[in-house]
Formats: C-alpha cells, sequence, structure tokens
C-alpha cells in the first residue's frame, strides 16, 4: 500500500460521491419541495437510459445530444405524472409513497413489454472508453465527464433556486405554501414544474448509468435505494445531498481500498443508521415544518 | 353418485383417514403424478419472467418451449405431445417454492424444468425432494450436491475451469487476480479454479467480491491496477458483468496484456456490453453458438426464425437447457419401457435416467451424457475468445468428455451414488443439500 493507490482512491471518492449525487438530484429537489417520496425514482432514471437508447438507436443521434434529450423526454413524463396523479395527493404523503411505487411497478413493467427484458446498449465516443493519466493518478474519462455533468447541474440548480425570480417562488413555497399562495404565489404551478425539473435530473442520470453500466428495466432498483440515503441523510436540501453524498463516496472508496467492496457497503450503512440515530432531523424536522 | 348411507360412511371414512393422516395422505397424492392416456405429457417449466432474474430466465422458458414445439412435430414422446405449463417465478424465492407447489399438486407435472441461481434451487428442493419428484435443473452451478431428485445439464465447477485456468496460465502469465459476485457459486467456482491454479503452477494475487447487483467497480479495478496481474478470472454475474466489461475498458485496461476470463460472459453479454468491450476476453463453455456443426447450424438457424428467438442470440445456457428437454424425452421413454407407460412417475423417469446419451445429430455441443451415479453431465468444456463482433472464436476445446464431480474439493464428503452420499466411513446418505 503506498501514497500514490491511496490517493487514487481519494479521486475515485469523488467519482463515486458524483455518481451517488447525479442519481439522488432530482430526489432532493422533488422531495425538498413537495414533499413527495418518489418511490418511482428509480424507473425515472430507467427512463433516461431507455430514452438515450432509443433516441440513438432509432433516430441515430450521438450520445452527447441524447444527454439533454433524455431531460426533456423525461420532464415530460414528471410532468404528465404531476399532473395525472401526483397532484392529487400533495397533503397525503403515505398516499403519495404507495402511488408512486405504483407508478415505478407500471413504468418498469411498461417498458419491458415494449422493449423485453434483456439489456439494450448505449454507444458512447470513443474517446470516453479510455482513461486520464496524470503520473501515478489514473481515472477513466467518462467518470470525469460524469463529475462535469454534476458539478454543472448542481452549479445550475444553485442559481435558479438562489439568483432567480422562480427560486425565490420555490423556496417560498418551500417554507409555507399557504403564505407563498397569499402573496400571490401559484404553488400548484411550482410544484408541477419542481417535479418535472426532478424527473429531467433523474433522466439525465439514467442516460450517464446507461452507458457506466448497464440498461434494462430492472436497473432503477439499484439507484433508488442510494438516491434516498443521500437525501435522508442530507435532509432534503441541496448542500445537504451534495454533502452526504461527498462523505459516502470517499468513505466507499477508502474502506473499499483497505478492505473490500462488501465490508465498505456494511460499514456505509451501520454508519447511515448510526448517524440518523443522533441526527434524525435531517428527514423529520424537515417534514414537521412544511405541514 | 347415488347418496345412500353405505356411500356417505364411506366417503366419511376415507376423509378422517385423510384428516388424520395427511402426511400419508399427501405423498400418494403426489405420487398420482403418472401419465394418462389420451392425454399430453405435462411438464413445469419454472423461471422468472419478471424482475433481476429475468434476463437469463426468460430465454430458458423461450428454449424450452422451442425444444418441446420441436419433439411435438416428430411426433412427441411416444406419440404423445408434452404440454409445457409455465409459471412465473417473479424472481422471488417464496414465490420458487410456492410455484413449486402448484406444479406438483395441482398441475401434476411429470417433471420440473427451473430454476438458474442455486439459491432458488435450493429453495426448492425440499419440496422437490419430499414429494419425490424430479428437477431438471439446467445450468451450471457449483456443485456439492447430491440429492435423487435433480438431473443437471450444466458443467459443474470442476468442469468448468479445469481447462481454463492452465490455458491462460500457459498463454498469458502465471499472477492471476479472483473477481466475482459475492454469492455462493463464484466463491465454490474460485476454491475449484485455485485447485487448478496450483497445478498449473499459477500465483494468485487477490480475491475480491462484489455485491450481486452492484455496478461499482472502480475500487476493485483501483485494486487489480496496484497487483498488475497477468490475467483476471471472473466469475462475476448478470448485470454487474456487463459493468464490469465496460468500466474494465474504460478505466484504461488493456485486454491483450491483461484479458478476463470468465465463467458467464456468454454471447448475450457481449451484445449487451457492445462488442468493442468484450472483445479479446475468453469464456469457458461447453457451447458456444459460433460452433461448427450442421446440429447446432439447425438449431441457431431454427430457433432464431421460431416465434421464439426474439432475442436473437443462443448462448450456453439456453442450449444446457435445450439439452434438458431431450434428457427427459429419453429418460421417459425408458422408464415407460421399463415399467409400462401407466406407471411411469418421477423417480421412474429418473432411475432410467443414468447413462442417457444425446447423440451428435441431436445436441448442439455434441455428444454428452448423464453420469449413472451422480446425475450430472459428461461434456466437452471448451474455451472461446470474443471477437469484434460479439461472437466467439472457439480457442481451444477438450477432446474428450470431462466427467462431471461434484465433490471435487470435498474429497473427505465422500462420493456422490446413485442411492445417496457415501461417505468415507461406508454409510449412504439421501438427499445432501
Amino acid at each position: 500500500m503506498d501514497l500514490g493507490s491511496l490517493l487514487n482512491a481519494l479521486i475515485l471518492g469523488v467519482s463515486i460521491a458524483s455518481i451517488w449525487l447525479i442519481a439522488a438530484l432530482g430526489l432532493t429537489i422533488i422531495y425538498g419541495t413537495a414533499g413527495v417520496i418518489n418511490m418511482a425514482h428509480g424507473e425515472l432514471i430507467m427512463l433516461g437510459a431507455y430514452s438515450s437508447y432509443m433516441l440513438q438507436f432509432y433516430l441515430g443521434l450521438p450520445y452527447l445530444l441524447c444527454i439533454p434529450a433524455s431531460f426533456f423526454i423525461v420532464a415530460f413524463v414528471g410532468l404528465v405524472l404531476e399532473r395525472g396523479l401526483i397532484r392529487y395527493l400533495y397533503n397525503r404523503p403515505l398516499d403519495t409513497l404507495l402511488a408512486t411505487y405504483g407508478v415505478s411497478l407500471v413504468l418498469m413493467q411498461g417498458v419491458r413489454l415494449i422493449f423485453g427484458s434483456d439489456p439494450k446498449y448505449i454507444a458512447a465516443p470513443a474517446a470516453f472508453s479510455s482513461n486520464i493519466s496524470l503520473g501515478f493518478a489514473s481515472i477513466s474519462t467518462f467518470r470525469v465527464v460524469i463529475l462535469g455533468v454534476t458539478a454543472l447541474l448542481v452549479f445550475g440548480l444553485w442559481l435558479l433556486f438562489y439568483k432567480t425570480r422562480f427560486g425565490v417562488q420555490v423556496r417560498a413555497v418551500m417554507q409555507n405554501k399557504e403564505m407563498a399562495a397569499s402573496f400571490g404565489i401559484n404553488s400548484g404551478r411550482i410544484y408541477m414544474l419542481t417535479f418535472a425539473l426532478g424527473a429531467g435530473l433523474a433522466g439525465v442520470a439514467g442516460s450517464l448509468f446507461g452507458v457506466l453500466a448497464i440498461v434494462l428495466p430492472t436497473m432503477g432498483a439499484s439507484y433508488v435505494v442510494q438516491a434516498f440515503l443521500m437525501v435522508v441523510v442530507g435532509g432534503g436540501s441541496l448542500a445537504g445531498s451534495v454533502a452526504a453524498s461527498g462523505a459516502t463516496g470517499e468513505l466507499q472508496s477508502v474502506l473499499a481500498f483497505f478492505t473490500n467492496d462488501t465490508f465498505a457497503r456494511f460499514i456505509i450503512f451501520v454508519l447511515i443508521v448510526v448517524f440518523l440515530r443522533f441526527r434524525p432531523q435531517g428527514l423529520f424536522a424537515q417534514a414537521g415544518a412544511r405541514r | 353418485m347415488q347418496f345412500t348411507r353405505r356411500n356417505l360412511l364411506k366417503t366419511t371414512a376415507a376423509a378422517s383417514v385423510a384428516i388424520a393422516a395427511p402426511h400419508l395422505w399427501l405423498p400418494s397424492e403426489a405420487h398420482a403424478a403418472t401419465l394418462k392416456k389420451g392425454e399430453p405429457i405435462k411438464v413445469g417449466l419454472l423461471f422468472s419472467l419478471t424482475g433481476a432474474l429475468a434476463v437469463p430466465e426468460e430465454d430458458s422458458t423461450l428454449v424450452l418451449q422451442y425444444a418441446f414445439d420441436e419433439i411435438n412435430k416428430n411426433g412427441g414422446v411416444n406419440g404423445v405431445p408434452v404440454e409445457p405449463v409455465i409459471v412465473d417465478a417473479k424472481s422471488d424465492f417464496n414465490v420458487y417454492s410456492e410455484k413449486t407447489k402448484e406444479l406438483i399438486l395441482r398441475e401434476k407435472v411429470i417433471a420440473l424444468f427451473g430454476c438458474y441461481t442455486s439459491a432458488s434451487r435450493k429453495a426448492i428442493l425440499p419440496t422437490v425432494m419430499q414429494r419425490d419428484h424430479l428437477l431438471y435443473y439446467p445450468t451450471c452451478y457449483e456443485g456439492a450436491e447430491c440429492t435423487q431428485n435433480t438431473i443437471c445439464t450444466g458443467p459443474l465447477a470442476n468442469q468448468h475451469s479445469q481447462d481454463l485456468i492452465p490455458f491462460m496460465v500457459e498463454k498469458f502469465g502465471k499472477k492471476v487476480f479472483f473477481v466475482g459476485s459475492n454469492y455462493v457459486w463464484p466463491k465454490e467456482s474460485n476454491k475449484n479454479a485455485k485447485v487448478w491454479l496450483e497445478k498449473a503452477g499459477g500465483e494468485l494475487l487477490g480475491e475480491e467480491y462484489i455485491p450481486l447487483g452492484s455496478s461499482e467497480f472502480g475500487p476493485v479495478l483501483g485494486k487489480i491496477r496496484d497487483a498488475k496481474p497477468d490475467f483476471i478470472f471472473s466469475t462475476v454475474v448478470g448485470a454487474s458483468d456487463i459493468a464490469f466489461h465496460k468500466q474494465f475498458k474504460q478505466e484504461g485496461f488493456k485486454v491483450d496484456s491483461m484479458p478476463i476470463a470468465s465463467l458467464t460472459t456468454g454471447e448475450i453479454e457481449t451484445r449487451a456490453m457492445g462488442a468493442d468491450f468484450g472483445a479479446g476476453h475468453f469464456l469457458s463453455a461447453p457451447y458456444f453458438q459460433t460452433l461448427d456443426n450442421p446440429t447446432n447450424q439447425k438449431f441457431v438457424e431454427g430457433f432464431l426464425k421460431s416465434k421464439y428467438g426474439k432475442n436473437g442470440t443462443t448462448h450456453y445456457n439456453m442450449e444446457e437447457t435445450y439439452l434438458s428437454a431431450y434428457v427427459f424425452k429419453a429418460g421417459l421413454e425408458k422408464a415407460a419401457a421399463a415399467v409400462g407407460v401407466e406407471n411411469v412417475t418421477p423417480r421412474s423417469i429418473r432411475d432410467n435416467s443414468g447413462g442417457i446419451r444425446i447423440e451428435d445429430a441431436v445436441s448442439p455441443e455434441g455428444l454428452i451424457w448423464i453420469d449413472e451415479n451422480n446425475f450430472n453431465t459428461w461434456l466437452k468444456p471448451k474455451i472461446g475468445q470474443c471477437q469484434a463482433d460479439g461472437t466467439f472464436k472457439i480457442v481451444k476445446a477438450a477432446d474428450k468428455q470431462v466427467a462431471p464431480d461434484p465433490y471435487s474439493i470435498y474429497p473427505d464428503a465422500g462420493t456422490c451414488t446413485k442411492d445417496g452420499l457415501k461417505g468415507p466411513d461406508g454409510k449412504v446418505r439421501k438427499n445432501v443439500i
């Protein structure tokens, strides 16, 4: 074990963190704003991957254009979902949980019926399937791409929430829906747009994960758990999710470096449980303030 | 039926016996799963059509339907058509065991074809053994089991790595790194591989296991980079395997200097990962789609053209499953000749299946036969190298069939015989799982 390898593990940790974060971004927005526990988040990620696959396979769109296109396609799906179902359930958190779980099953089975259950393939530019070496440090180009997209999205969201009129409205609705409404903010519209935004972010994550790993109807299930963990640990805020993902990613990489992958995950889950035992505010305090 | 006092008494008496001794009643019900004149032969297909295991298992269902269609078209079994009863096990081990009972008790099937993972097999075996029924397990597994109710048509761990490890050591070097999914089959396969590695004079640099379904290979690839092995031996399965091959290339590893020798990465995986991620790596299997013989050409063309061929490829697991249908056909014919069609039971099929040969004209992978003691399959393991188009070029084939040995790494446990596991003390234990 030398210093170079440890440094590599730390760099990899940043990359793992960005993967955890981009999976959790959409969920953070939806949960943080509307308080909807969106169990279909994983399937929105899956839809993002299938959107990219479809655009590339049937329309021949280059991969780099598929990423933003997936954002709009899945955002549209989110919009329809919100208008058709979620908006009737805003005051019933447990019902949204069940309803979105149902939606996740419908989406998964629907995709299976249309595309079959065998894995699909998204082609990425050849430059993405190599690595960057700087002395003893080495990282894959595609991981750098994911890191870049994540950083861009986080920066964009920060601008949107803290530097625009829309952002002020969103934060007002988050803090007190009725009071915001009495100042003339259409909270229904805010919820609709943030839900679509959150869904679109899941779509971007999906189009990236499709290249990093695999495109399958069931692929969402593995990401939704870690996304929820980040949101719960982070407390539902953007900064919280960034911090939680950063810590978890580094921990996973460094622990896996010293022990092994399975043990690293075990330790992370134990740490999260212990953390939530002493700081449950993240989840419950926010929900209490909103309602 | 007239409702007389006598009839009523008889029925009540029978019912009370049944209630008093259900454990006597039910097994005889199960044995009633014999063939009836003028009715098709019912077999149960127990695979997951939905959920995480659907990727390999849906193909198994499709290829079995194709096989039984083919058998029926050629006159069925002794002139009687086979009717598969298809159920969805939903990738849930409780459902596997529920559906097993349903198929045996309600559908009264004469045999079961099912399972892909060892976990699901272990979930249903108690039921299968209790009812003295018959399971065709059509895929590779780790062995270390000796039941009197299964017939396996896939390679055992000892057949899988026997040729692959020496081949890789000779061609690429002595230093190897093991990567596997974290469950029983990869661990047992790696124990086997270590035996062959030691014989070949190789050196194990590290052994890592990834949680099942995980797609994060960054840390493992980091360790492999530090260890600098000559090749990687992989028992990573399913979606993880595809992520592994993709990230291997994305992290800058070169297939020429450090190829992956896998027990799992077949045609279906290489297509899903994109051929440029699979090209150059090695696979050990008894069957490849590119096997050059007329039987295989007929199988590939026939299957892909049929209504079951929508996935667009054949692979080793499908071929092993396809063979199990013909092993069943041969076993049933032999049993019918031995005890008479009316008296055929799952037990008599199994008792008559030892030594069954599936000849070159039927078997796409070439001649195989069922071992008379442990009821696994004698087959020729082959090594293929993935090409740029996702198919495999066969670079080595065993020159003769290799014996299946479920206890190859546990010689102290004894040997598996027809009647059970014969320990070193001479005692025979039935149904060891």
